[in-house]
């Protein structure tokens, strides 16, 4: 099998796989709605689940030339947990909740932007051939 | 109060996770990678907006949370404006060490204020939110110093060869079985501050020492797989809050960094134990093997020996290590191959997996000194390519390159991959000495007849060929 057919492959599971991830998401997310309180843990398992398997046929179909961008954008959005951070911060808590939220905040601050920039600066640099 | 409470809400965090998921779909060619990086950043603004929005977000708060983004920011777009490119390993080194650190205080201030994410009241946590919250800490906390021990190894603040001593792997053993009871304490007390804090420490005591045997050179290994950790602390952070978008993200990166684990060792023969015990690369191997091979002859050369073989090539293919990394002479490198390609000479060049600090480092220092990406090629592309090749300038690099690897069973390096660059008409290896390299294997390949060593640093000799090209 040629390097070309095997990503093909990779990607076409890919697709397959996000689209399941998608389904399996949207079911958790509906029974979230249904019931009041935290999510069932069984449903967020199945989103984390479909989730690696994504991200496993996902990474396979990143080009090794592109490795150092690929380690500098998934620290930026591992930084999502910012979202945490923003809960932990904003919503009424306690002055220690708050603190350590607004600390949280700062640091995944740090990483949104200068992983996104690194990135995209990195990435700005491959250029093809001239003609 | 809960985040998943609210459709709208949770929509949000689905669409930003579609988006990451594209985001490092683009990465698969250098054509799509800008948009698909672009898609990530949207990704990333949907979800800090729609959380901005959440039922019960006080406007006082609110305006702490883009205080902080604006401060956070700040220093994020400076750091990644003036960033040297060959400084890259050590930078995302440190922005692994700040994922952790923020897990560590998003789980401390969960444990504070539980009611905020629906997981219980102070000291009453749910026990499945207690576990959770222990995985997020731990892998948090081990990332932080990890990282931040990786860090100061690429940044040479402290020595990059590994650190051991008597006993290492069973105290690691120890502190990991103690952090395990320690959790089971923590989880059964319905949320003891105190114990998370001991947790939170001796986490940070492993995490330094899981790192400092290590060497040098397999940071390529030891970044990977902080990512990964940095994902699966996020996922565990992701779990405790209940949020889609942070477990999604947390599962993606996660996977990744264990690929990019698992490909770097690859590229090396070793197994993923065999790295993290460390203590690869010691010097102590190299002074043995220069005696054994003192009386062995090595021809060397000048720039304008070179400058000459390589403009009467028809086909040169350039092998860059870390050491052209270290001496910044990609620039010059790029410089040399405009030269030759003028003179009708075809130049490739050839990377090898764990060439650097980090993977992909030689691609992207390539890219930066304007080389561009479809000259250059993986090591499973362009090995059967030495063979009809004139002249291969190494440059850096030294055990990729050597052939030991497949002939001598009793070789430190025996088994891996490497680029066949013994088989090419001419090598040329441009070296400061004839120290050996990382693996403190000696390179049989200088001592052959048709090598040529430049002896001197690889910016200044490749310097003098574009000198003794141009005339």
């Amino acid at each position: 099998m040629t390097p070309a057919e095997l990503a093909g492959q990779a990607a076409s599971l890919a697709h397959k796989a996000a689209a399941l991830a998608q389904n399996a998401a949207g079911f958790a997310a509906e029974q979230a709605v249904a019931h009041t309180n935290h999510p069932p843990l069984i449903y967020l398992f199945a989103i984390f689940v479909m989730a690696v398997l994504v991200g496993y046929y996902v990474i396979w179909s990143v080009t090794p030339a592109l490795h150092s961008p690929l380690l500098a954008v998934t620290n930026a959005i591992s930084s999502v947990i910012i979202v945490g951070a923003m809960l932990a911060t904003g919503l009424p808590g306690n002055r220690t909740a708050h603190t350590f939220g607004f600390i949280a905040v700062t640091l995944a601050g740090v990483n949104i932007i200068g992983g996104f920039l690194v990135t995209q600066r990195m990435l700005g640099m491959f250029k093809k051939k001239a003609k | 109060m809960n985040s998943t409470t609210d459709p709208g809400i949770t929509v949000s965090y689905l669409i930003s996770a579609v988006l990451f998921i594209l985001a490092l779909r683009g990465l698969s060619h250098p054509e799509t990678a800008r948009r698909g990086n672009l898609l990530g950043m949207a990704g990333m603004a949907i979800a800090i907006l729609a959380t901005l929005d959440h039922p019960g977000m006080l406007l006082g708060g609110a305006a702490v949370i883009i205080l902080g983004i604006v401060i956070g920011g700040a220093v994020g777009a400076i750091v990644a404006r003036r960033v040297n490119m060959t400084a890259l390993p050590q930078l995302v080194a440190a922005f692994h060490s700040l994922v952790g650190l923020a897990a560590v205080f998003v789980a401390a201030s969960a444990l504070n204020a539980p009611q905020s994410f629906g997981i219980g009241t102070p000291g009453h946590l749910r026990l499945e939110s207690l576990i959770e919250m222990s995985v997020g800490l731990a892998i948090g906390s081990i990332t932080f110093t990890g990282a931040v021990i990786a860090f100061a190894k690429l940044q040479a603040l402290m020595s990059g060869s590994p650190i051991i001593f008597p006993g290492q792997h069973k105290l690691n053993l120890g502190i990991g079985i103690l952090i395990l009871a320690l959790v089971v304490m923590f989880v059964i007390s319905g949320g003891s501050q105190t114990l998370f804090w001991i947790v939170a420490a001796l986490s940070l005591a492993i995490g330094v020492l899981l790192i400092i045997p290590i060497g040098g050179a397999d940071m390529p290994v030891v970044i990977s797989m902080l990512n990964s950790y940095s994902g699966w602390a996020a996922a565990g952070i992701g779990f405790t809050i209940g949020n889609v978008a942070l477990i999604v993200t947390g599962a993606l990166v996660g996977s990744s960094g264990a690929i990019l684990s698992y490909i770097m060792c690859k590229g090396m023969n070793r197994s993923i134990i065999n790295v993290l015990l460390g203590g690869f690369g010691t010097d102590s191997g190299a002074a043995a093997l220069v005696g054994a091979t003192g009386d062995k002859s090595v021809k060397s050369g000048s720039a304008e020996d070179a400058a000459f073989i390589m403009s009467n090539a028809s086909k040169v293919i350039v092998v860059p290590g870390y050491g052209m990394a270290v001496a910044q002479a990609q620039h010059a490198v790029r410089e040399m191959a405009e030269l030759l390609k003028k003179e009708g000479v075809e130049v490739k060049y050839a990377i090898h997996p764990v060439a650097g600090r980090m993977p992909g480092h030689m691609n992207v220092l390539l890219a930066e000194a304007q080389v561009p990406y479809d000259e250059v090629f993986e090591l499973e592309t362009i090995n059967n390519e030495f063979s009809t090749t004139d002249v291969v300038y190494v440059i850096g690099a030294n055990d990729v390159t050597n052939p030991a690897a497949k002939t001598n069973p009793a070789s430190a390096i025996y088994g891996m991959p490497i680029l066949e660059v013994d088989k090419a008409k001419t090598v040329l290896f441009v070296k400061r000495s004839m120290a050996s390299g990382y693996a403190g294997v000696d390179n049989e390949l200088f001592f052959r007849d048709n090598t040529m060593m430049l002896f001197g640093d690889a910016k200044k000799m490749t310097e003098e060929i574009v000198q003794a090209l141009s005339k």
